[in-house]
């Protein structure tokens, strides 16, 4: 096949895949922001809730989009188009996993659109360029609470990439390299035979204070609590997105969500191996169907027990619990007899885990922390995390120089 | 195919430029010189200089072309008067700008026949590597000269920027 | 249709772009946009170093674009705090009426 139909196709599945994880992100999201208040979350369309992403699709996309007679036009139709097209862009430089071999048809492919070895400059050039889709968005809405949301996001993004860009020199100087996939590749092997070699775990704890202050700032890029002050309700109504309705609000929500995957996924590969196991080998081969059929197991068993609150779950606890052993019953099938097949969907498992892992972390947090003020937020990163940074990448250097 | 890569993001960089000068809002003006830096950016990949590419996206597009939207939407400048001389400026200053542009265009391929054809990938020493080599080895002293001038520069913005004056 | 362009070409696009930024600099009567005409101009000179980067096939071009685009950074910081200072005492962005030195 020649490389632009596989690229094409490639394209095609990553995009299908990444919205629907889009959509399926703000469904855990409010899952667990319900479990952590004691609520149930998202139950009705669906079994619990599972069709609820669709449901808001349908209803995002069928509202009628209310354009404020006192809007610039050209840029207010913009800005919300710019921050999602920059958002999705973002994803095309980011490895998935090691490569797609079929034996049988003499095919193989590395798992990723393309590998560029300047990827993590493009990474933070995409995501300096989309502050635009914010401010843009602001502006244009001509109002005063949306001028003041989108003053204030390109004030703290402008602020929060210092620290953020001083956070991902370190691992680059351990590894030397730019290219994400050599980044991954550099963190394989353990010390000891048990600690991985992961950055995260390289020149203690140097790089444990990388990986703090680039998840500090990455919450402030994605403008995330606590850090989300350019959508501040009780202070600016709804911030940048107030006068948006319909589609527009969609692409200004789908750009934050495909922000938040894309700062996850390149923490995963600057600190935290990428796709390389936490365990070695033939062990971690076996982490993924264990943990589906732990899960189907636990389902299963809860199915059995009398559940007086909701009705549902007598049905729906033993189906889920069929279709997790299932997966997990293939997963065993796969690792124990079809290497190939192994040899693509472990590392991607991997990756997706850890990625899932950072998500649910930016979940957690903002279920428990509140919102900064204003020049807290400011002072937090003009007077404590930016000179920290400079700090740890000043010793990390001089440690990786010492070395060689 | 290098042909056509060059000829779209020039012909979007002279649009872009073009449109700069003559919209009279600066927030459109803005945007129009991010466009410009973003199809520059396209044609140093071209030329190779892959490390150059993505530090005018960084540097040019994403610090200091936001400054400057910071401080439009600040200020919450509003479109520009027109004043009398802009007439004058069409009549004269368009016909001058195009034969300026006419005669530089003439020197220049009458003084350079033999330039080398520009092909992607033919390039190699724009790499992160070779610039970083370069920079701090040979050029060293001005890099930290440099290092001095953004410092002076913070200083004076923050001096300019404070509250009395 | 050649299927590669040469470098004159790109120097060619370098002066237009210089030509609209001193367009833009004479024509335009807001402080801002003339600063932005500016930048336009640097980004011009900065090509045309790129493109004789690629005829010598030296890196050194790009060096000096990377020095452009630092003293770039540096003037920005400075002339935009000079713009917000004379927005402050004169509540205006014209460049006519910023014409007296005393107020």
């Amino acid at each position: 096949m020649p490389l632009i139909v596989i690229s094409i196709i490639k394209a095609a599945v990553v995009a299908f895949v990444l919205l629907t994880a889009l959509a399926y992100v703000q469904w855990i999201e409010r899952k667990v922001l319900a479990h952590i208040q004691l609520r149930v979350g998202p139950y009705r369309v669906g079994p619990h809730g599972l069709l609820q992403p669709l449901a808001d699709v349908i209803k995002l996309i069928t509202k009628e989009g209310v354009m404020p007679s006192h809007v610039n036009k050209f840029f207010y139709l913009m800005a919300p188009f710019m921050a999602v097209a920059l958002a999705l862009i973002s994803i095309s430089v980011i490895p998935f996993g090691t490569k797609l071999e079929i034996p049988a048809l003499g095919f193989s492919t590395p798992m990723e659109l393309t590998d560029v070895n300047i990827g993590i400059l493009v990474i933070l050039a995409i995501s300096a360029v989309g502050v635009y889709g914010v401010a843009l968005g602001g502006w244009a809405s001509n109002n005063k609470y949306s001028l003041l949301g989108g003053l204030r996001s390109s004030a703290q993004m402008i602020s929060y990439e210092l620290p953020m860009s001083l956070a991902i020199v370190s691992p680059l100087l351990i590894a030397n390299t730019l290219s994400m996939r050599a980044l991954a590749e550099s963190q394989a092997g353990f010390y000891f035979g048990f600690i991985p070699k992961w950055h995260l775990f390289q020149l203690f704890p140097l790089q444990i204070i990388a990986f703090l202050i680039f998840v500090i700032a990455g919450f402030a890029e994605t403008n995330r609590v606590p850090f989300d002050l350019p959508e501040a309700e009780n202070e600016l109504v709804a911030g940048f997105h107030t006068e948006y309705s319909s589609m527009g609000f969609a692409g200004f929500f789908m750009a934050e969500y495909c922000n938040m995957i894309t700062i996850c996924a390149v923490a995963t590969h600057l600190f935290l191996g990428g796709w390389q196991p936490i365990f070695p080998a033939p062990y971690s081969d076996y982490v993924a169907p264990l943990i589906f059929l732990l899960a189907a197991a636990f389902l299963i068993f809860h199915s059995l027990q009398t559940l007086k609150t909701r009705t549902w779950d007598k049905y729906t606890f033993p189906a889920f619990g069929v279709i997790f052993g299932g997966l997990g019953a293939g997963l065993l099938g796969v690792v124990a007899f079809v290497p190939w097949l192994r040899e693509a969907i472990i590392p991607l498992f991997w990756f997706v885990a850890k990625v899932f892992l950072l998500l649910f972390l930016f979940i957690w947090i903002r279920g428990t922390l509140p919102r900064f003020r204003y020049d807290q937020l400011m002072r937090f990163t003009w007077l404590f995390l930016f000179p920290v940074a400079l700090v740890q990448l000043l010793a990390t250097a001089l440690v990786v120089a010492l070395w060689n | 195919m290098d042909a056509i890569l060059f000829l779209i993001f020039a012909a979007i960089a002279v649009g872009c430029a073009i449109n700069l000068v003559v919209q009279t809002h600066p927030i459109s003006s803005a945007l129009s010189l991010i466009g410009v830096m973003l199809a520059l950016a396209v044609l140093y990949l071209l030329l190779g200089a892959e490390f150059l590419a993505a530090a005018q996206i960084i540097v040019y597009a994403g610090a200091i072309m936001v400054l400057f939207v910071f401080v439009i939407m600040l200020l919450n400048a509003g479109a520009e008067q027109r004043v009398n001389r802009a007439q004058f400026a069409k009549f004269l200053g368009v016909p001058a700008l195009i034969g300026f542009l006419g005669v530089v265009s003439f020197l220049i391929q009458t003084l350079m026949p033999n330039t080398k054809d520009v092909v992607f990938g033919a390039f190699r020493n724009g790499t992160a590597e070779a610039v970083g080599r370069k920079l701090f080895t040979e050029y060293l002293l001005p890099f930290e000269v440099t290092s001095l001038l953004i410092l002076i520069a913070i200083l004076g913005a923050v001096v300019l920027a404070r509250k009395e004056i | 249709m050649p299927s590669a362009v040469p470098v004159s070409w790109y120097l060619i696009l370098s002066a237009i772009l210089f030509g609209l930024g001193v367009a833009g600099f004479l024509f335009r009567r807001n402080i801002i946009t003339v600063f932005m005409s500016i930048e336009l101009m640097l980004n011009a000179v900065n090509l045309s170093l790129v493109a004789f980067s690629y005829q010598h096939n030296q890196t050194d071009g790009h060096i000096f674009s990377f020095f452009v685009m630092v003293v770039a950074a540096a003037e920005a910081a400075v002339g935009l705090a000079i713009i917000l200072t004379v927005f402050k005492n004169r509540s205006t962005l014209a460049i006519d009426d910023v014409s007296s030195l005393k107020n």
